[in-house]
């Protein structure tokens, strides 16, 4: 019997560099379908315009295997790690960066990242701290899942957090996430999904609604109560009048997402994370033999 | 609501005083991409822009590019960045350099209404993350100056029948955020008072 040696992490990061390029590429189809039904919605002339705009971009996109969207911002990605996947997430990290400058140097893609003082570029898209990685790990399983979400800085600028209070109850929270997206206006590239995140503190609120924003667009939050607050919200956010790229219109958002995490007896954050319309996002899904397969679910 | 097609640079004030917030404008000639880091190495740091921008057209944007060689770029994708976080520099751009359009996605401020309408400027919406299509009406990258500030550079492109814009901010005083804005915060206390 001979043993075969897979270079587990080279598999990681052939599955990075082709992830942030495909995402920034090939827009998934529940996006595509959200936006179809926003153009069919939308009655403002201005609106529709936008919205025929934006799909003849990604029309061209899809002919000429361009960008959707200049911003190749920056490379979030969400592993969930099998109890028994064989390379440990220290060296899934690595791989994952290594393969987010690959796919930079090599396309060529803009690189976005630079020093936070000194804002001067630190290279091919990562540094440090950069990639950015959330990480689930998950019992009795041997697979990787890898989802990229090269996340932009119009609509990454958009986040807002407020704790509220017990007493503010889930009426703080509707009324915080309508502000913000009025606030917002036509800064983060509306119609997008708002990714809300509740409970938990304050900083796994923001982790919670970046989550939101990275899932398939209309899903809904497997929990009853949650679910039905993301109906309401969407429902009254596109009441708002915003509109495409806030030039006034009935679709302001395309989703509204919520996670959310039980939280303090006192405590009742809310958190607002904004994903633009080109709401990119990839997965590839690897098994403990080396072997990929690349879809957009989870 | 009217469609206009303007060449830039303009020599013609009449070119921009015509356009009405809400109208569709098609663009032809030369523009200059520029984004924060140029605009505070203009007017933070008081460096000179080494191009002029009398009666320009500038683009909030920094591009995808391949590098051909020294100051020479191919054009990869191009698209335009989010005009708000740069609104302090309009009164700059106009008064001391004669720029006649800025051009960005998400709107200007309030803020850029006034200095808009006493030196003669308008602010033209694009359709944010819409790049693919953007290249595509960009001909050529003629020049790019303040190489070591990549991408943030000070850009000059040929473009062919770029947009459709819409004019976000005329010069009469009008501002399609401003009206927006004014209606989204009277209907969010109808929408509270239903909470």
């Amino acid at each position: 019997m001979s043993t075969v040696t897979v270079d587990l992490a080279g598999v990681v990061e052939d599955a990075a560099a082709h992830l942030y390029v495909w995402a920034l590429k090939d827009i998934p189809q529940d996006l595509r379908d959200a936006l179809a039904a926003a153009r069919d919605k939308e009655t403002s002339t201005t609106g529709r315009r936008v919205l025929e705009i934006i799909h003849r971009n990604v029309s061209i996109a899809d002919e000429q295997k361009n960008l959707v969207c200049q911003d190749t911002g920056i490379a979030v990605y969400t592993c969930r790690v099998g109890e028994h996947f064989p390379l440990h997430p220290a060296r899934i990290y690595a791989a994952l960066k290594t393969g987010t400058e690959r796919a930079t140097v090599e396309h060529p893609l803009r690189s976005n990242a630079v020093h936070t003082i000194t804002r001067e570029n630190t290279g091919p898209n990562t540094g440090y701290r950069l990639p950015i990685v959330h990480w689930e790990f998950i019992p009795d399983w041997d697979g990787l899942d890898v989802k990229c979400v090269p996340k932009g800085s119009g609509s990454e600028n958009m986040s807002f957090l407020k704790m509220c209070v017990p007493a503010d109850g889930v009426k703080g929270i509707k009324q915080f996430v309508l502000e913000s997206i009025v606030g917002a206006g036509g800064k983060p590239c509306p119609p997008g999904i708002v990714g809300v995140g509740i409970g938990g503190s304050a900083d796994y609120a923001m982790y919670l609604a970046k989550e939101a924003i990275a899932r398939p667009v209309g899903t809904r939050n497997p929990d009853p109560v949650v679910a039905e607050l993301e109906d309401e919200l969407f429902g009254l956010l596109n009441e708002t009048g915003i509109g495409p790229m806030g030039l006034g219109g009935d679709v302001t958002v395309l989703q509204c997402h919520i996670e959310h995490a039980d939280t303090h007896m006192t405590l009742n954050p809310v958190a607002v994370n904004y994903q633009c319309w080109a709401a990119r996002r990839a997965t590839a899904h690897l098994a403990a033999d080396g072997s990929v397969e690349y879809d957009r679910e989870f | 609501m009217a469609s206009h097609e303007v060449t830039f640079p303009i020599t013609d004030p009449a070119e921009i005083l015509k356009l009405r917030a809400g109208d569709e404008v098609t663009v032809q000639g030369h523009i200059i991409g520029i984004r924060d880091r140029t605009q505070i190495r203009i007017f933070d740091q008081g460096v000179e822009p080494p191009m002029d921008l009398t009666g320009a057209f500038l683009l909030h944007t920094a591009p995808n590019v391949r590098k051909l060689g020294p100051g020479r770029y191919e054009k990869i994708c191009i698209g335009t960045t989010t005009s708000a976080r740069m609104v302090r520099f309009t009164e700059g751009l106009g008064a001391q350099y004669g720029v006649r359009a800025i051009c960005g996605k998400g709107g200007f401020p309030d803020d850029a209404i006034e200095p808009m309408h006493r030196l003669g400027m308008v602010y033209f919406a694009i359709v944010g993350g819409a790049a693919a299509l953007e290249t595509t009406q960009i001909e050529e990258i003629e020049e790019v100056a303040w190489e070591e500030l990549m991408p943030e550079c000070l850009w000059k492109f040929r473009v062919k029948d770029f947009g459709p814009l819409i004019v976000g901010i005329d010069t009469h005083g009008n501002s399609l955020y401003h009206d927006v804005q004014a209606r989204a915060t009277k209907k969010l206390e109808e929408l509270y008072a239903r909470l």
